[in-house]
């Protein structure tokens, strides 16, 4: 049996069934009638079976993937979030203790996985191996597991091979939720495109082998533009500007993908117009006390709010992707309300 | 905490050390250019810097080798520079290349290595690579002895425990020891080993492909020669980074996520022996606690003063937004400081303009080089 499908032929039914998502009755979906009626359309976007959030480190991908996650589920998809490299950062939006290798359900219709390569390689060897006293013999070998750690990019590869198997309609692993979309919170960049690369990069060092016709079809996978999604998520920063665009087109020349869409994340509203600005600095100086220091923090404010706005304006330029803004959130800690706020802002 | 300067007395090297986007390169190249206009031969090692703050300082043309940064900079932007600021990208691809040609025995040993194909997936693509060559980098200019200071910005890890695991992971692949031996099925160790081995190997080639595999074989049996180079040379390595001659400071942001990461990166540095010299938090909205109390009626007060019922309403609000930022830190970097107990957090404030030129570093360094009580006076003569 291979896990990895023959023709990705799963994938492609499933993006002709997910056009009509909610008024199907393919067994295994419930429907929310409820929601049919008056609910905003969802960004195409969410409209495909598999999105890739990535990003520079500290940007707010996971926030972002997990609004993502929540918008799509409020629509009536049932989403699956998957972290990679144990970070569990979605069960910490959650409050959710640890999540692990498991599918665990968040909210309605939305889940959460952390994908584990190790756990997935041991996945994968349970579904290549039919016979059992050979699947034993191979955990409990060593050189096994030290042959799987040596051989670069097979750990990321089986981690792209899991979420492959996580958005067939026809699951692998036995009794296997089906979701209509997987969101992918992927590895921060440095490392993303990596990531993204791993398989076309594994398909020309495994010339032969099943190994070899699996990497291509996640390949093909990955630059399925029609049923796979790429997002960005940037800051309206000098730094994460250069390296959002900078990464767009990495990703297109070096993996194939073209962007869908940016999220420039944390952008501060514009409080005050410049003459105010002008008027706050002037009455700052002549105060003192929490006066000062309101006048002061509102001219801050001003002057940071415009500055993003310049990011905003120079990122527009430089990137070909439609580039969406997600407010700044004054709250203390990013949680789950917080990712309902900003499920709300996705456009 | 005492400032930058003094926990740095007498060290030949610092280590920052974090998570990425806390503003870990520009922390690095603020830290070199304040100890260099003390006066010391400093050299900044840094990978992918932001590409204005690399052309701020010169940086456009850096191959793998240290490059000084023109004086002249320092004093357009109000730094009086008495040492020397030198700075360099590194190129983990090339340090590898050249650790490399340094252990080979000879240049036929060496082309096989640099031509084999796992070897390049290697010194592009493994975890761990790309760290462990920043530390090698570290370890040359320091035996080189050229600096008096090494200041290194460590590459950006998802997690910053990455760092430190990386030597022993690259030495342990590159000593392949178990599967050297099994890589001959015919041989002595593997019949002593028994049938388990030889199936394992062959339901691996089965999965893998066999080509991959003898890849592997001839990476191995080209790294033979080398390995015990590498391994003496990352045992030194090591001891470099527990030297007391080593600094770590770890930098973070002011939310709960980065917070927790440099507790639980502290913890680590602990257990491992290694020096720490302290805690940079960047991006603080600091000086809440000084400005609560006599805001009672604020918008009142603000709508007297400005007589305009609207502005003053929405700056009121600003500040309240700004406030529970600043107490939501404030709450961070005390939790943060009883799990240090008390060993030190600098808290750099969140400054009005983004930070990518020597201005911006020149601005940074009021905080990084000034005592506890200072840095409260600056921040107050801001808010």
């Amino acid at each position: 049996m291979r896990i990895f499908g023959r023709h990705g032929r799963g994938l492609v039914l499933a993006a002709k069934e997910s056009h009509c998502a909610g008024i199907r009755t393919t067994a295994g979906f419930s429907c929310h009638p409820s929601k049919l009626l008056g609910i905003t359309p969802i960004p195409e976007l969410l409209d495909k079976r598999l999105v890739f959030v990535t990003g520079k480190g500290g940007v707010g991908k996971t926030t972002v993937a997990v609004a993502l996650g929540l918008r799509a589920a409020e629509a009536g998809k049932r989403t699956i979030v998957c972290e990679v490299s144990s970070q569990e950062n979605a069960s910490r939006i959650f409050d959710h203790t640890e999540v692990g290798f498991h599918e665990v359900e968040m909210a309605e219709n939305l889940w959460s996985i952390s994908i584990d390569p190790d756990e997935s390689m041991r996945e994968y060897v349970l579904l290549q191996l039919k016979v059992r006293a050979m699947r034993d013999l191979l955990f409990r070998s060593r050189i096994f597991s030290y042959l799987a750690a040596a051989t670069p990019g097979l750990k990321e590869l089986v981690t792209i091979g899991k979420i492959w198997e996580l958005a067939q309609l026809d699951r692998k692993v036995k009794s296997g939720r089906k979701y209509d979309l997987v969101i992918v919170d992927a590895p921060a960049t440095g490392h993303g495109i990596g990531f993204l690369q791993t398989p076309r990069t594994f398909a020309a060092i495994a010339r032969v082998g099943p190994i070899h016709s699996q990497a291509q079809q996640l390949d093909r996978l990955i630059t399925d533009q029609e049923h796979t999604g790429t997002a960005i998520v940037a800051l309206p920063e000098e730094m994460p500007v250069n390296e959002t665009a900078a990464l767009e087109s990495e990703l297109r020349a070096e993996v194939g993908v073209a962007v869908d869409r940016i999220y420039l994340n944390g952008l501060y509203p514009e409080r005050f117009s410049r003459q105010e600005a002008e008027q706050l600095t002037e009455l700052a100086d002549g105060e003192d006390g929490s006066v000062r220091a309101a006048a002061r923090a509102a001219a801050s404010e001003h002057g940071r709010a415009r500055s993003q706005r310049a990011q905003l304006a120079r990122l527009r330029r430089r990137a070909e992707a439609p580039v969406k803004t997600l407010p700044f959130l004054f709250e203390p800690e990013l949680g789950v309300e917080a990712a309902h706020t900003l499920a709300k802002k996705l456009g | 905490m005492p400032p930058v300067d003094e926990i740095l007395e007498g060290k030949d090297i610092c280590i920052c050390a974090g998570s990425g986007g806390v503003g870990k390169t520009t922390t690095s190249a603020a830290i070199a250019t304040g100890m260099a206009a003390r006066g010391l031969r400093v050299c900044v090692l840094t990978i992918d810097p932001a590409k204005r703050l690399a052309d701020s300082l010169g940086l456009r043309e850096l191959g793998n080798e240290a490059s000084r940064v023109d004086p002249e900079l320092f004093e357009q932007h109000g730094i009086e520079m008495k040492g020397e600021l030198w700075a360099m990208m590194l190129d983990a691809k090339a340090t590898f290349d050249e650790l490399v040609a340094r252990q080979a025995p000879d240049e036929e040993s060496r082309d096989r290595v640099l031509d084999n194909r796992i070897y390049q997936q290697i010194s592009n693509a493994l975890a761990g690579s790309q760290e462990y060559m920043a530390m090698e980098k570290l370890f040359e200019l320091h035996t080189e002895g050229r600096f008096d200071l090494l200041v290194l910005d460590t590459p950006p890890t998802r997690n910053a425990l990455d760092f430190l695991d990386a030597p022993r992971r690259l030495t342990q692949f590159i000593e392949g020891r178990s599967l050297r031996v099994f890589m001959k099925p015919t041989g002595l160790a593997a019949r002593v080993a028994g049938r388990g081995a030889s199936v394992a190997l062959s339901v691996f080639k089965r999965i893998v492909g066999f080509d991959l595999l003898a890849d592997l074989a001839e990476f191995f049996n080209a790294f033979s020669g080398m390995v015990d180079g590498f391994q003496a040379r990352a045992k030194r390595v090591n001891s470099l980074l527990a030297d007391p001659h080593t600094c770590f400071l770890v930098v973070c942001g002011p939310q709960g996520e980065p917070i927790d990461e440099a507790v639980y990166f502290h913890r680590k540095l602990v257990e491992a022996k290694l020096p720490f010299g302290g805690v940079i938090v960047n991006k603080v909205h600091y000086p809440a606690e000084r400005l609560r109390g006599d805001g009672a009626d604020l918008e009142g007060a603000l709508s007297e003063k400005l007589s305009d019922v609207d502005l003053a309403r929405r700056v009121a609000e600003n500040f309240a937004d700004y406030q529970a930022l600043a107490e939501r830190d404030a709450g961070n970097i005390e939790h943060l400081a009883k799990e240090l107990r008390a060993k030190g957090v600098i808290r750099v404030p969140y400054l009005d303009e983004d930070v990518h030129d020597l201005g911006g570093l020149a601005e940074i360094n009021r905080y990084l080089f000034a005592s506890s009580e200072e840095r409260i006076e600056i921040a107050a003569g801001r808010a």
